[in-house]
């Protein structure tokens, strides 16, 4: 694909269904992947859905 | 010594169950009455249905468990709830048609104490054209809402794969296939499923995928869709939808009442009250829900279910259901006990209890067609409902009828979703969200009616491992495994 580095702009239709929407950059979609990063966001991703959990309960 | 008989063994029926028999002991009784053999992980049919895992990795024998926790299992479904006994007796009774193995049609009346229903839903595929026979699915679409259906979602997707690799291309569409569904959270993660598989295999640029959902707006998913915490702002699910659909290029139809299924095509009305139609190769689309049917019986024999349940099917439990108006809603509309209001030995948890009206404003087309998402009732709050009425009912059993009951209102209670795409431990990204509360309270938090602080969504690896890890500590959970009951719902 000509354009895979823009990291989904291509695929947005002007007037279309998905003109209004953001896409993520580059250094947002590395962010997913990023093992460390994703590691620190693990911790508080869970560390968050424990006290959601002890809300309810 | 008193019994409860739970009805299903579910996620909800299950937790109740098991919490039951551990709390009452063996002075008491436990019967779990509930047609299926084997209990399912259902979130993870989602990955059974892309062939990533099998109907076995996601299910297993209910009998070896019930042993193990001094549950009486009987293998049948219930019929009909007796709450005031019969002629001869003042004992309430349900029926039951065993389901298991050599003793299919054989019926019998169960005594109970207290009672749990905790059927979960009829898959009501018959609601719409072509979409299948009353609970049976059709043959034009696939589903993956239980572990069968999933693996043959799983062997249609390999022969569009199979098509494509051959240089035909094939046109996918996912979503809801009535107007009054709900669920569309699992349609949700099956589209990227799809996407991903199909990026795996090398073939997704011989395919074009489009959502179809009756949602208002996406991003709905039936709980009026929520505003997350990401990047500094309170970010509406619309954009963090429509953003992932057009990144993965997935196109979508949104306020659609599908009207009829046939072979490749669907036929469908708008909100707007256009009505149009689409093609396809591979469809998977929700079925709407109702009760599972469960007729209730007066002393004299008389037919009171309208007085048990409501007209969807569902069991009347204590809620406000003359609210009336979306205007009028209010958090406290929501059940908190669970109690039926006219038995109060009986209970309802999970999909089986009677939502007072919808989370999602209702929508009707020009025509008079409701479309718009049901309320859904995920994984989490169904367990913690289970939990929540099997302490209740073990309370009134151990310490008196008039012992006071256990809340748990979806108004109070968060949930904890992940919808994962793909299922390698490095290459699967997720989304993984929490809300809180479910059902938002516009008095408590005026504007997005939810705590922001713990309402979040975000897409990465982390979701990524932890839908695995619930995958396996829930199945181990479930399993009763040591320690089971240190991990929460
Ligand atoms: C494909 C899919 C993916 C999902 N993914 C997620 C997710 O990622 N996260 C999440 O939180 N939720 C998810 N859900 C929702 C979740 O599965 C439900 O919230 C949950 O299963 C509801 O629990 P329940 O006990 O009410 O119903 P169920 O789990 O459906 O259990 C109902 C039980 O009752 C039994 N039964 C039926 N009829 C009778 C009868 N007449 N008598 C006795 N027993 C009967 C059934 O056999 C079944 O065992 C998903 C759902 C689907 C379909």
């Amino acid at each position: 694909m000509a354009h895979e580095h823009k990291h989904g702009e291509e695929n947005i239709k002007a007037y279309g269904n998905n003109f209004t929407t953001m896409t993520p950059g580059p250094f947002a979609k590395w962010l997913r992947t990023c093992v460390i990063y994703q590691f620190i966001r693990f911790v508080i991703i869970n560390l968050k859905m424990i006290t959601v959990v002890k809300k309810s309960h | 010594m008193a019994r409860l008989v739970v009805l299903g063994g579910g996620v909800s029926g299950h937790t109740a169950a098991t919490f039951a028999a551990k709390w009452l002991g063996s002075a008491h009784e436990v019967v779990v009455v509930t047609p299926n053999s084997k209990w399912n992980w259902i979130p993870s049919n989602i990955w059974v249905g892309v062939g990533q895992m099998t109907a076995e990795d996601v299910t297993f024998d209910l009998a070896p468990v019930y042993a193990k926790a001094g549950i009486n299992y009987k293998q049948a479904k219930a019929l009909s709830i007796n709450p005031e006994g019969k002629e001869s007796s003042d004992k309430p009774f349900v029926t039951i048609e065993y389901t298991e193995a050599g003793r299919e049609g054989e019926n019998e009346e169960v005594e109970y104490d207290y009672l749990i229903n905790a059927t979960g839903p009829k898959l009501n595929f018959g609601a719409t054209p072509g979409l299948g026979e009353g609970s049976q699915l059709g043959e034009h679409t696939v589903s993956v809402c239980t572990a069968d259906h999933a693996a043959h979602a799983s062997d249609e997707l390999d022969k569009c794969i199979e098509k494509m690799k051959a240089g035909e291309r094939q046109k996918f569409l996912i979503g809801t296939g009535h107007g009054m569904c709900t669920c569309q959270g699992a349609a949700f993660e099956y589209i990227f499923n799809i996407e991903h598989e199909l990026k795996k295999a090398g073939v997704r640029d011989m395919a074009d995928i489009k959502w179809i959902s009756n949602e208002s707006f996406l991003g709905d998913f039936g709980v009026g869709g929520l505003h997350m915490k990401a990047m500094g702002f309170a970010v509406s699910s619309k954009i963090f939808a429509e953003s992932l659909f057009t990144e993965r290029n997935v196109d979508w139809i949104i306020g659609a009442h599908v009207s009829k299924v046939e072979s490749g095509k669907i036929e469908y009305e708008l909100l707007d009250g256009s009505t149009g139609e689409e093609n396809f190769n591979f469809s998977m689309l929700i079925p709407p829900f109702a009760g599972v049917g469960i007729k209730a019986f007066g002393k004299d024999g008389s037919d009171i279910t309208d007085t048990m349940f409501a007209p969807n099917g569902f069991l009347k439990v204590d809620a406000n259901y003359g609210a009336g108006a979306y205007e009028n809603w209010k958090a406290s509309d929501w059940p908190k006990t669970y109690q039926n209001p006219t038995y109060g030995n009986v209970f309802a948890c999970g999909i089986a209890f009677a939502p007072p009206h919808p989370i999602s404003k209702p929508m009707k087309s020009p025509n008079g067609t409701m479309i718009g998402p049901t309320p859904p009732r995920t994984g989490m709050p169904s367990g913690i409902m289970g939990k929540t009425v099997a302490h209740s009912i073990c309370d009134r059993i151990l310490k008196g009828d008039n012992a006071p009951l256990h809340e748990a209102s979806m108004a109070e209670m968060g949930a904890a979703c992940v919808a994962s795409a793909g299922k390698g431990v490095f290459s699967g990204t997720a989304a993984a969200m929490t809300i809180y509360p479910v059902v938002p309270d516009f008095e408590k938090y005026p504007g997005t009616g939810r705590d922001t602080d713990y309402t979040f969504g975000e897409i990465g690896l982390a979701g990524h491992w932890i839908k695995h890890i619930l995958h396996h500590l829930f199945m181990y959970k479930a399993k009763l495994n040591p320690g089971w009951t240190m991990i929460p719902e």
